[in-house]
């Protein structure tokens, strides 16, 4: 035990049992959150004034209902508990929901035999007041040999006796619960995982502590190997394992319900013991709720209604805040490219930091409303009965419930739906829902397909004499974006991410009432971490392209408009002057593209671009649509000589109408326009959405695989289209 | 007859008598409390038909019927 560094204390239960609640009213002050080391899990620690003056770090460890743990996200919760040295807990405190003290009390007993100073903290007895339910915690303390406070985190009762037990925790000589063993032959199980985990160096027996770790370690290897994600276990502890298995199943036993099963069988007489005479059965005010909530008609009526709001939140609710960032982000571009010298610098800062910092900051206001409701539906109980609701339709391809949210939020914006995917426990089904999810038709989407619509189709086009033909290609395009989504998680489901037949086992939480403070913090951690992680690999992102769309520059060309500007600034007449000046700047833009790096990649490409109907300068407007797919627009606004493009830029589409191949032909026909919407569809022509399924992911492994199949799946589809379609003389 | 949860009707009682999934599965509903002698109650379906709620234990557990299935469970009154 350490006693000169400031002393951990843990904090451990349930999900919903009202921890993080607990967590904010004791720490008060901003939670400090990071992540644990290879894993995606965020990592909360506070500093909490005890009552003496000294001062602890609380770390609010995930919500979990047993330590059994299959994959390295599910183990933070253990190695924090068993971890031994200078990084020892002192103290656990452990939060256990009051109404559901059976299935908490299965966790906390766990906890208990680590043998670390252990406080209770029992949460919502008001609620279980109201059940009818009077729990002796006295009784409680004294059968587990720790103390049990009573709290009302929402009404912060119980918040300084909780604070006393903690110091008592931390400064008493640790008088460990005491151990209770299972029968023999359990117990010559574990001892055989014991052995094996000390030979593997993973624990020892030289101290009472080092004893319960093991005994706890040898126990969660039982109930968790086997069928796991789990690295870094030793093969020697794994043969352990499964011979302990089989040789019970040759004794007709099963190791993992006897496990279970003995500890439920302690729990329960304990349960009837500090349980007072039940008032009869209550029906819960959620299970009222839920008549309405979840009713087969007015429950799919709400669900839609709640899923239309965050949509809409998300889709036109942030679009001011976007609008007003993209205008700051413009006016400080003009103001440098006004204050400073004109020159490579100059437009470093103003073309690559200042975009780039813009290209971030842009994804704030989304993310941020995003997590305002998901915080709120998750608070509230909602959120499970959105994957309730609606997990039939998503297990048709392999998905569940709880992917609905993000892929939802996929149609505004890929970047916050791939965040929302944190809120899928399964790391195989976070996966998938972050693979499939930037093929939703995200908003950025939008002005090409306006764009293209209003090149290659007449607006007075019309099929079946009323539809008009634009707005038909343009809903196509949303259900090829949905159908594709679905398809590919159904299909990497059985291949790359084949696993376990995925399942949907979660608690539907009673509701409660959301707490703001929650909210707020939840809000911003998510929104900081998105800067401080994504946001940088971003703007390095931004950067690295804008060298590419400028570089290298040719300095005869240069010389020329040099000249050409010289030429025209001898004009007498202002108005001539300027409009000559500027043409020449649009000139010399175009000039310097064509020449850089993504000027002569789109050339390179051109063969392989001319199967799909694309030429070499849509080949340089998809290069530059990687920053983000709405500056494609501009990009090929450049290609074509036409500065600051917008998608309804009446300069730009004569130009792309009049656009020829060398052979003479159009190049922007009714077929190419589709073919290149299909395309940016199906691509991943976004390098922001990569850099968060990085984050997200833990590894740059997945974007990579990502941006592979979806390219793959972009060229291919396309080429089918345009190539069906030319074979057939469709809109050629 | 052996039964199983997905066997129960809405509003049905039945005491568990073993889980017979595969195992992370069987793990973790045992874990959730779904051992031998746990008296459970199917509240409803989801408004498409799947997954169930259960009640047990005093909480609202949601598992598909495909999980059901491999609760074997004995009938109560």
């Amino acid at each position: 035990m350490t006693t000169n560094a400031t002393p951990t204390v843990l904090f451990a239960g349930n999900p919903n049992a009202g921890k993080t609640t607990l967590f904010n009213l004791l720490t008060g002050a901003r939670a400090k959150v990071g992540n644990y080391p290879g894993v995606t899990v965020d990592r909360r620690e506070a500093k909490l004034k005890l009552d003496d003056g000294s001062h602890s770090t609380v770390v609010d460890l995930p919500g979990a209902y047993s330590l059994t743990a299959r994959s390295a996200e599910e183990r933070v919760a253990i190695e924090a508990l068993l971890a031994a040295g200078s990084a020892t807990p002192a103290a656990v405190v452990v939060v256990l929901d009051a109404t559901t003290l059976g299935r908490g009390l299965y966790f906390a007993t766990q906890v208990l035999e680590v043998g670390l100073p252990t406080v209770i903290a029992l949460t919502m007895i008001d609620e279980a007041k109201k059940l009818g339910m009077v729990i002796d915690h006295a009784k409680l303390a004294a059968s587990l040999g720790c103390a049990v406070v009573p709290v009302v985190a929402t009404r912060g009762d119980g918040k300084d006796e909780l604070v006393r037990a903690i110091r008592d925790a931390v400064t008493s000589v640790p008088a460990r619960s005491p151990l209770r063993r299972f029968d023999a032959e359990l117990e010559a199980d574990i001892t055989v995982v014991e052995d094996a985990l000390v030979a593997a160096t993973m624990g020892s027996r030289s101290d009472e502590a080092a004893k319960r770790r093991l005994r706890v370690l040898a126990q969660w290897a039982l109930l968790s190997i086997g069928d796991d994600e789990l690295t870094g276990v030793a093969a020697g502890v794994r043969e352990a394992v499964e011979r302990v298995r089989s040789d019970a199943k040759r004794a007709n036993r099963d190791v993992d319900r006897e496990l279970v099963t003995a500890r439920y069988k302690r729990v329960d007489p304990l349960l009837r013991d500090v349980l007072g005479e039940k008032a009869g059965p209550v029906k819960r005010l959620s299970s009222r709720i839920d008549d309405v909530l979840v009713h087969p008609v007015w429950g799919l009526l709400v669900f839609v209604g709640v899923m239309f709001v965050v949509f809409q939140a998300l889709f036109a609710w942030a679009e001011p805040l976007m609008g007003l960032i993209e205008s700051g982000v413009d006016a400080l571009s003009a103001f440098a490219k006004a204050e400073l010298p004109e020159g490579a610098f100059t437009d470093l800062l103003v073309n690559g930091i200042i975009a780039g910092v813009g290209n971030v900051v842009v994804f704030v206001p989304q993310i941020a409303i995003l997590f305002v409701f998901i915080t709120l539906l998750e608070d509230s109980g909602y959120l499970a009965r959105v994957a309730f609701v609606i997990d039939r339709i998503m297990a048709k391809v392999g998905l569940n419930g709880k992917a609905f949210v993000p892929m939802l939020s996929g149609f505004a914006c890929a970047i916050p739906a791939v965040m929302a995917t944190r809120t899928i426990e399964s790391r195989r089904d976070r996966l998938l829902t972050m693979l499939v999810v930037p093929l939703m038709s995200c908003s950025a989407r939008l002005p090409i397909y306006v764009l293209m619509t209003s090149v290659v189709f007449d607006p007075s086009d019309k099929v079946f004499g009323f539809l008009s033909t634009g707005a038909l290609v343009l809903f196509a395009m949303y259900v090829t974006s949905v159908v594709a989504a679905l398809g590919v998680a159904f299909v990497l489901g059985r291949t790359a991410l084949k696993g376990p037949r995925p399942t949907l086992v979660i608690e539907l939480p009673p509701y409660r009432m959301p707490r703001a403070i929650n909210i707020g913090r939840a809000t911003t951690s998510r929104v900081r971490r998105f800067l401080a992680d994504a946001g940088t690999v971003i703007l390095a992102l931004t950067i690295l392209l804008w060298a590419l769309l400028n570089y290298p520059k040719d300095s005869v060309s240069e010389a020329r408009f040099e000249q050409m500007r010289a030429v025209a600034t001898a004009d007498a007449d202002e108005e001539a002057r300027q409009a000559a000046l500027a043409e020449i700047d649009a000139e010399q833009a175009g000039e310097r593209l064509r020449n850089s790096a993504a000027g002569r990649a789109g050339r390179l490409f051109e063969p392989a671009l001319e199967p799909l109907g694309f030429d070499w300068k849509i080949g340089v407007g998809l290069i530059g649509a990687f920053a983000a797919r709405e500056v494609f627009v501009s990009t090929l606004g450049l290609v074509y000589d036409v500065s600051d493009a917008t998608e309804e830029d009446q300069g730009l589409h004569a130009k792309l109408r009049a656009a020829k191949h060398r052979d003479g032909s159009r190049v922007f026909t009714p077929l190419t326009g589709v073919a290149l919407m299909v395309f940016f569809v199906l691509a991943c022509q976004c390098m922001s959405t990569l850099a968060v399924v990085r984050r997200e992911s833990g590894s740059w492994k997945w974007p990579a695989f990502m941006f592979g199949y979806m390219t793959s799946l972009a060229y291919l589809v396309t080429l089918v289209v345009y190539q069906v379609g030319r074979a057939f003389g469709w809109g050629v | 007859m052996q039964s199983t949860l997905s066997d129960l009707s809405i509003g049905e009682r039945g005491v568990i008598e073993v889980v017979t999934a595969a195992r992370p599965l069987a793990v973790r509903l045992m874990e959730l409390g779904l051992v031998e002698g746990t008296e459970v109650r199917i509240k409803r379906r989801a408004p498409l038909g799947d997954p169930l709620e259960l009640e047990l234990r005093g909480y609202s557990l949601s598992i598909r019927a495909d999980e059901a299935r491999c609760v074997r469970v004995r009938r109560e009154p």
